[in-house]
């Protein structure tokens, strides 16, 4: 199952993040996991948090923002595994955008968010290999 | 020792230009009349006469031309003469409303280049000289006028058009140019190449450089004239009356002097329209007095500059004007090419987005940079940056056909583009180019 990303344009600027991590800890949701990419002028922020429309409503007022869905990974805690599931991928020919990695205090677990340009044969492969994949749900009740 | 091209006109006295100036306009103003019917309407609408233009002083009496007579008319609406008699267009970049399109007869590109003639030899050039034109090649006036300007003068010349920098220098050092043509920006850059390359300022044979095309200030001219072993002159002219070479500097140094046989020069009020005396600060207007296919009557430049009659020691004794100290409307001339606001405000709208932008502008290494901040609708947004900076290519892509020079764009968040009170204060020009 893929889970829900929230994505936020944010001006290259000091105290912009800040303000809008405080707007989203205002509105109570707490923030799973995080990345940011930055060129020269701007930066895209990418969290997984745990109330994706409570966030999105929070930042509606200070920055553009979109929801989209990516996947997150279950990882077992040994050499190789990521190896192998970007090579469940590779063989499936789905192509990967952008990952970042987050562990969950709840089970100790590794996680990777993957953002691919075809979620279906991404899930798809995933499954056939036996490679878990969290939900909404999961990610809401870390 | 001054040098003219054409001794008996460049310092004829002030009585014979007057003279040659009464007897072109009485026969201009009829040859428009009789030819251009939006020109006719505009006089017939303020009821004058060809028969009331008797001589410049009655100039006043007639109708202005602006930039937006040219987009109304364009593009035959002020053509002067049948299309077979034509030989030549110029023009500038930018929308069907900002482009300009001049004809030329024959006539007309003899007397413009003519005009660039005087400038070169007045800048000390003989059928020995090496001319070197690095103004763009093309629609721009820059290196045609130049190029023909120095056929005249005889010179070798080496048409070289603008960019390629290692060319350039490998042109100017094994021909051994003594004359460089090209913009004061990419003079001063070349003069840094030329450096970075280990040339000394004496290792090269140049001795003079006409630069014009853009806005550039005395400190520019010390530097271009210390890291080239040169003296550099100014010169002035737009693709409305001809092209370069409406005026050009003499040793002097101390202002233009303007081809007054072939251009009328007035300095107006701009929001009155006044004409206004000699010595004051004012709007350029310029009416052509002998150009047959684009014959411009009181062509309102836009340019704010004055006039000056005071008597030059070069023997010239055409009126000489200052270096454009500013515009009175809102183009901005960059890296040789004017600019328009608005240009850069139908691209967005055509590319579907919002007009909320700011345009900035700067000098950096002596070149011209154009940077455009755009605010992202909302709806084109990505969390992939990848597709963020394609947009941007894209939108630059569309503005480089626009405007003919390349923008950097940087898309912004919305409601990231700075609002003054009411009026977004689209413009933020960082350059220094007025003294």
């Amino acid at each position: 199952m893929a889970v829900k990303q929230l994505t936020a344009f944010i001006e290259n600027q000091p105290g912009k993040l800040k303000t809008m991590v405080e707007a989203i800890s205002k509105a109570d949701v707490n923030i799973r996991a995080m990345s940011i990419a930055d060129t020269k002028d701007f930066g895209i922020l990418r969290i997984i948090v745990s109330d994706t429309d409570k966030a999105k409503a929070a930042l509606a007022a200070s920055c553009v923002t979109s929801v989209i869905e990516v996947i997150a990974v279950k990882m077992t805690d040994k050499a190789g595994s990521l190896a192998e599931i970007l090579g469940v991928l590779d063989k499936a020919g789905v192509n990967i955008e952008y990952m970042y990695a987050f562990t969950a205090p709840a089970d100790k677990g590794a996680y990777v968010v993957i953002r691919v340009d075809d979620n279906v044969s991404a899930e798809k492969v995933l499954k056939e290999n036996g490679i878990e994949t969290l939900t909404d749900a999961e990610i809401e009740a870390f | 020792m001054p040098n003219y091209y054409q001794p008996e006109i460049e310092t004829a006295s002030r009585e014979k230009i007057l003279e040659i100036q009464n007897e072109k306009i009485v026969k201009q103003v009829r040859h428009v009349y009789d030819n251009v019917k939006y020109y006719r309407d505009l006089m017939d609408a303020k009821g004058v006469k060809p028969e009331d233009i008797k001589s410049v002083d009655d100039i006043k009496k007639l109708p202005f031309l602006s930039k937006e007579d040219l987009r109304i008319a364009y593009p035959y609406g002020l053509l002067g003469t049948d299309l077979k008699n034509c030989v030549r267009i110029q023009s500038t970049s930018g929308t069907t409303g900002k482009r300009v399109v001049a004809f030329y007869t024959q006539h007309d590109i003899d007397l413009w280049e003519e005009c660039c003639a005087r400038a070169i030899v007045a800048a000390g050039g003989t059928n020995e000289d090496v001319c070197q034109v690095c103004y763009g090649y093309g629609l721009f006036t820059g290196g045609p006028g130049l190029n023909g300007g120095s056929h005249k003068v005889g010179c070798l010349t080496l048409p070289m058009s603008s960019g390629n920098t290692e060319r350039q220098i490998q042109f100017m050092m094994d021909l051994g140019a003594t004359i460089l043509c090209c913009t004061p920006s990419y003079a001063a850059y070349l003069g840094e190449s030329l450096a970075e390359a280990g040339y000394k300022p004496e290792d090269n044979k140049l001795k003079a450089g006409i630069f014009g095309a853009e806005p550039w200030t005395e400190e520019m001219r010390r530097g271009i004239e210390k890291s080239l072993g040169i003296k550099a002159y100014d010169i002035y002219g737009l693709t409305e009356t001809s092209g370069p070479g409406v005026s050009f500097e003499c040793e002097e140094q101390t202002g233009m002097h303007i081809n007054e046989d072939h251009f009328y020069a007035e300095i107006i009020d701009p929001e009155t329209g006044e004409v206004l005396p000699e010595g004051e600060k004012g709007e350029l207007v310029f009416t052509s007095l002998d150009k047959e296919a684009f014959p411009l009557l009181r062509y309102r430049t836009r340019d704010i500059c004055v006039l000056s009659r005071k008597k030059c020691s070069c023997g010239r004794t055409h009126v000489k004007m200052s270096k454009p100290m500013g515009r009175s409307d809102d183009m901005m001339i960059i890296r040789g090419v004017n600019v328009f606001p608005s240009q850069i405000e139908a691209v967005l709208l055509k590319e579907g987005y919002p007009p909320n932008y700011q345009i900035i502008v700067d000098r950096v290494n002596n070149s011209d940079t154009l940077d455009v901040n755009v605010e992202l609708p909302p709806e084109q947004f990505s969390d992939k940056v990848s597709d963020i900076q394609a947009k941007e290519k894209s939108l630059e892509a569309a503005m480089r056909t626009m405007l003919g020079i390349g923008p950097k764009v940087h898309l912004m968040p919305p409601h990231s583009v700075e609002r003054s009170e009411g009026k977004a204060k689209r413009v933020i020009d960082k350059r220094k180019l007025h003294d």
